[in-house]
């Protein structure tokens, strides 16, 4: 119990390590430059506590239960007994990765989904946008951009193809779709694509990376490694775009 | 006791959040792998730290980083100062991703490549100069992003333009800078925005774009952030052909 609390501590010590340098530039600049007064003082800093302590309990919470678990998991799905990695044949055949391209879209799926920065950015689109985006219209869309974003970042890692093929295609079908798509939505859509790797996202999918670059022969996993995260950043744009699309179509259809 | 009931909805949403994080691992665990959980007590307390943590950290952001953001970003409208906004902007963006852990520990792994690559020498101290030299970058390309995403608030441009342009930066980059560097180029770019930053910087481009006349919050106000995504696969890049 007295290892946890100190592990507690230092973790809180870390978040609060972080939020200092942004603390000081938001203070600084409020008191220095604007001179105004906060508006709600007490509420501010009740609001960033909580922002601090929840952050750590988050972070803790996801150290002590999820993140073990989710890495040793992918380090198992991708161990060459379970890929059924044969001493004849150095390739495996694609079907030999089902689990892992399962695995890879529903963890990126469901890590979206948890991601506190897409929850902060799927309230504020649903207020600017008077209602007509919804929470989780916004989340589940992202959430399936990144599920899809990974399963194909694992199938290049798997297939030994270049990372910036993919890319420019992506860019492509981004820009095609930029002019068909409502005009509100596309600053927000590019933005999803920033906010869905972090905290969650991005230790469990680099857990991913790091096992099928290792285990998959030919694959080095310091070149081979990398990649996925910028796959989970560019899928998720079009997958908004395309659920402005879809529902935009939609009330047309009705209101004919 | 409308305060409980609140709370109490709250860890509601965030049990839910959470939710499809414990069934995927749940299922692989025991269905595929078919093997047992290893330390069902900690998963379940971990679990429990989570969903207090989310619920407590959604609080806050309507308490502080909404307010906070947006608050700043009318008294920025209302001061009239271009330069003390755009340092402002300039000093967020830098400010929060100089320390950033992801980003330190992707600098690292980068350093280790680019030793092995023979484009440093092996020595620690080459490697640590490598690794700093990157952070920096990565700090001042999103310094420099938030501050072009400010000034296209203010000037209305849209937000495609300045998008396109950016691929076309990675294209070009790509075609140019060595092949070792490019996979870190790339996922430099996602880890730059914290969970701290995302709300405080859309809360800004929703506060500037809502206080200045003839902008639209939802066309104009977001894309901070995209720019910040963009920028630093550029400068990277960048500092890879440097060295």
């Amino acid at each position: 119990m007295n290892g946890a609390l100190t592990h507690f501590i230092e973790v809180l010590l870390g978040t609060m390590l972080d939020v200092l340098p942004i603390a000081a530039i938001l203070f600084g600049f409020q008191f220095l430059v604007l001179r105004r007064p906060l508006k709600n003082p007490r509420e501010v800093l009740i609001g960033l506590l909580m922002v601090l302590v929840g952050l750590t309990l988050f972070l803790e919470g996801l150290d002590l239960a999820l993140f073990p678990l989710g890495e040793l998991m992918a380090a198992q799905l991708t161990s060459p007994e379970l890929l059924d990695i044969g001493s004849e044949s150095l390739q495996a055949e694609w079907h030999h990765y089902f689990w892992v391209y399962l695995f890879a879209a529903s963890i990126g799926f469901s890590t979206t989904i948890a991601e506190p920065s897409l929850i902060a950015v799927a309230i504020k689109a649903n207020q600017v946008s008077g209602g007509a985006i919804t929470q989780w219209g916004l989340r589940i869309a992202v959430a399936i951009g990144v599920a899809l974003g990974i399963a194909l970042g694992s199938y290049r890692i798997i297939s030994g193809t270049p990372l910036h093929w993919y890319i420019m295609t992506g860019y492509v079908v981004v820009m095609l779709q930029t002019l068909l798509a409502p005009r509100s939505i596309i600053a927000l859509a590019y933005d999803s694509g920033g906010v869905t790797t972090s905290t969650v996202t991005v230790p469990l999918v680099a857990a991913l990376g790091l096992g099928l670059s290792s285990n998959i022969p030919g694959r080095n996993p310091m070149l081979d490694g990398f990649g996925l995260i910028a796959f989970a950043s560019l899928f998720p744009i079009m997958s908004v775009m395309a659920y402005a699309q879809l529902s935009e179509w939609r009330s047309r259809k009705r209101s004919q | 006791m409308r305060l409980i009931k609140h709370f109490a909805a709250s860890l509601f949403n965030s049990l839910r959040d959470l939710a499809p994080i414990v069934i995927v691992i749940g299922f692989f665990q025991l269905v595929v792998l078919q093997q047992p959980i290893p330390n069902l007590g900690g998963l379940l307390i971990g679990s429990l730290l989570v969903v207090l943590g989310l619920t407590l950290f959604v609080q806050g952001l309507n308490l502080a980083l909404f307010p906070l953001g947006e608050g700043m970003a009318w008294d920025f409208a209302r001061k009239g100062s271009l330069p003390w906004l755009l340092l402002f902007a300039f000093a967020l963006g830098f400010g929060t991703t100089v320390a950033e852990p992801a980003l330190l520990k992707i600098a690292e792994e980068a350093a280790v490549i680019a030793a092995n690559g023979g484009m440093i020498t092996q020595s620690a101290e080459s490697q640590a100069a490598y690794s700093d030299g990157l952070r920096y970058t990565v700090a001042i390309s999103v310094g420099f992003a938030i501050v072009l995403g400010v000034l296209r608030i203010l000037k209305g441009w849209p937000v495609q333009y300045l998008i396109i342009g950016g691929y076309l930066g990675v294209v070009v980059m790509t075609a140019l800078a060595p092949a070792e560097i490019i996979g870190i180029a790339y996922d430099s770019g996602g880890v730059t925005t914290s969970t701290i930053t995302v709300p405080l910087v859309t809360a800004l481009g929703v506060g500037l774009a809502s206080s200045i006349k003839g902008r639209n919050p939802m066309t104009d106000g977001f894309g901070l952030i995209a720019f910040a995504s963009l920028t630093p696969m550029i400068f990277v890049m960048g500092y890879g052909m440097l060295l």
